[in-house]
């Protein structure tokens, strides 16, 4: 039981918080709540600012200056989310399921495949981009010698194929976080359960979706959010390997690069800090709705089993 | 026992076949960083003309390492690296233990109101305040300071290490405090007792939140993009944009900015994975 002390409020709390709370206020939260306010003002020819209700968020909707870049980027954040769902996290799972047998051999796999993810984005956006360079033939090398030189094709360079293949290069550095959170679930399942499911003669096949998929639901939920979280807060890949102009033909422009160039202008636009923060406050509504829908509709159904 | 009611062949391929997988999708993750080191030890030829070999002592150059040496500043991108992550993850886990303490420890009003607040943070990426920072650095006059890159770290990481924190210092034994109150100690000194008890927690939010501090691209590109502040990541970033077609440069550098994480990620990845899966981080 924890004591109360309820006279004054006593000090010694007031300094163990107060460091703590004043620079995450001063630095994180009132600039977002700025940013979002920011995004109903306009700035005047000498940056004075003025009160425009909605109408910024009118012109990223519907103005051809904004519109179809702010559609286009949300279609592709989907679509780059939906790469990571389909693909990332099913590899983590079938990973993680496959260390969690234990022993020396597979903790020696762990390491090697969560390398990745500690790199930096940038380092495996340029590392990507090499393997992938016709110049340099790896990659094409590589297919050729198993028989399939006929698929390569410079799928970085092709609006058709640029987005899926970013998204992949994604997967491919991040699949160590589902693998690692879902290993973790896994290897907390009791022995006695998959014991008493094997007297049962059921086949590890049918015990693993039986038994242990239940009981890891609530990871999976925390998987999708923090894969939906990152994938529409991402930048660093996209401008790294092609660019602020997300290009070829904006073809993988998603709402990171999309607010970094409305925030900080480009070749031939210049930059706009208002309309800048009106594409963050959608990326904060945005995350906001998953975190919300995820905290109401999943957490709250799936029935976490004490352990 | 009678436990397996299948074959012996299917028994077998039971136990070969995770080892295949694993083994196949270890030489996927691996294979385009091995590329990247192996190849940066090459001569241009070599690089081109056999990318899948070792380097031979007839194929060996360290052209690239020279050209990076004379043309970079990559020994200033690594100090500035170095100060920024080993500042701001001092004072993260310093204040973010303070604040975890007093969740854990003291039941006053408005803790749990508290606690959700300093959370918030855990869901809600920093960046998305970038246009707010970037108003308040030009105020503050830190632009281009590492003190603003490192002010900006240190509220993005409190919330997850007082989140976490907070749940370990939860499990420290009650009497030891309740005895150490008895003895007359301060709250200050029980804070101070406490603190070595959970530093295996210490320890792992340090890996976490190191990582994503000396890998971020964004706030050192927005905030700190000079020559003089930059980090490896931007240092890196701008360097190779400048020398895409110098192959043994581009090599030499990727490989100078992965090596130390990869050493320090080699060094503590057992603790760090344990960490996790002792449920630190759930």
């Amino acid at each position: 039981m924890q004591q109360t002390k309820r006279r004054s409020f006593p000090i010694h709390i007031v300094v163990f918080l107060a460091p703590a709370v004043l620079l995450y206020t001063v630095f994180m939260v009132i600039p977002l709540i700025n940013s979002l306010r920011l995004s109903f003002f306009a700035l005047g020819n000498q940056s004075q600012q003025t009160f425009v209700g909605l109408q910024n968020y009118i012109k990223l909707f519907t103005d051809n200056n904004f519109a179809p870049f702010f559609w286009r980027a949300l279609r592709n954040n989907f679509v780059f989310f939906a790469v990571h769902m389909l693909v990332q996290n099913p590899i983590g799972l079938l990973l993680a399921a496959l260390l969690a047998e234990g022993g020396r051999i597979r903790n020696f796999f762990r390491t090697v495949i969560f390398m990745p993810t500690v790199l930096s984005v940038v380092i495996i956006g340029f590392i990507w981009q090499l393997i992938l360079n016709p110049l340099w033939g790896v990659a094409e090398g590589i297919l050729e010698s198993v028989g399939l030189g006929a698929w390569f094709g410079p799928w970085l360079g092709k609006p058709e194929t640029a987005l899926i293949t970013v998204s992949l290069i994604s997967v491919w550095q991040f699949v160590g976080i589902p693998m690692i959170l879902f290993y973790a679930a896994l290897i907390g399942i009791p022995e006695e359960l998959m014991e008493a499911a094997r007297v049962d003669g059921a086949s590890a096949w049918e015990a693993f979706w039986r038994i242990k998929f239940p009981l890891i639901l609530p990871t999976i939920g925390i998987v999708g959010i923090l894969t939906f979280v990152g994938n529409f807060n991402a930048f660093d890949l996209i401008y790294t390997m092609k660019g602020a102009n997300a290009g070829p033909d904006f073809s993988t422009d998603i709402m990171g690069t999309l607010f970094f160039r409305t925030f900080f202008g480009q070749q031939l636009q210049l930059g706009n800090p208002t309309m800048g923060a009106t594409v963050a406050a959608m990326m904060f509504l945005i995350i906001l709705t998953g975190v919300l829908l995820y905290t109401f509709l999943w957490a709250r159904r799936v029935q976490t089993y004490e352990m | 026992m009678k436990t397996t009611s299948y074959s012996r062949p299917w028994q077998s391929v039971e136990r070969v076949l995770p080892i295949v997988i694993l083994t196949l999708y270890a030489i996927i993750a691996l294979f385009p960083i091995v590329m990247v080191l192996m190849n940066s030890f090459k001569a241009k030829k070599a690089i081109f003309g056999a990318p899948f070999t070792f380097p031979s002592s007839e194929t060996f150059s360290l052209i690239g390492y020279e050209t990076v040496a004379e043309r970079a500043t990559f020994h200033l991108y690594f100090l500035n690296s170095a100060i920024i992550t080993s500042v701001a993850l001092i004072l993260t886990l310093f204040i973010g233990a303070m604040a975890a303490w007093a969740l854990a420890e003291y039941d006053f009003p408005g803790n749990t109101l508290m606690a959700l607040y300093l959370s918030l943070g855990i869901m809600i990426p920093i960046r998305l305040g970038t246009v707010g920072i970037l108003r308040l650095m030009v105020d503050l006059k830190l632009v281009n300071t590492l003190t603003g890159l490192i002010l900006i770290y240190v509220a993005q990481s409190l919330p997850l290490t007082i989140f976490i924190l907070s749940q370990f210092m939860r499990q420290v034994p009650r009497d030891l405090k309740d005895a150490a109150r008895i003895d007359g100690a301060s709250e200050y000194r029980i804070f101070g007792m406490v603190l070595p008890l959970v530093r295996p927690a210490i320890g792992a939010i340090g890996i976490f939140t190191m990582i994503p501090i000396w890998n971020d691209l964004w706030f050192p590109l927005i905030i700190s993009p000079s020559a003089k502040t930059a980090t490896v990541t931007l240092g890196v970033q701008q360097f190779l944009g400048q020398f895409v077609s110098d192959w043994n440069a581009v090599l030499a550098s990727l490989t100078l900015a992965m090596v130390p994480i990869l050493i320090l990620y080699i060094v503590f990845s057992r603790q760090m994975i344990r960490s996790i899966t002792a449920g630190a981080i759930k």
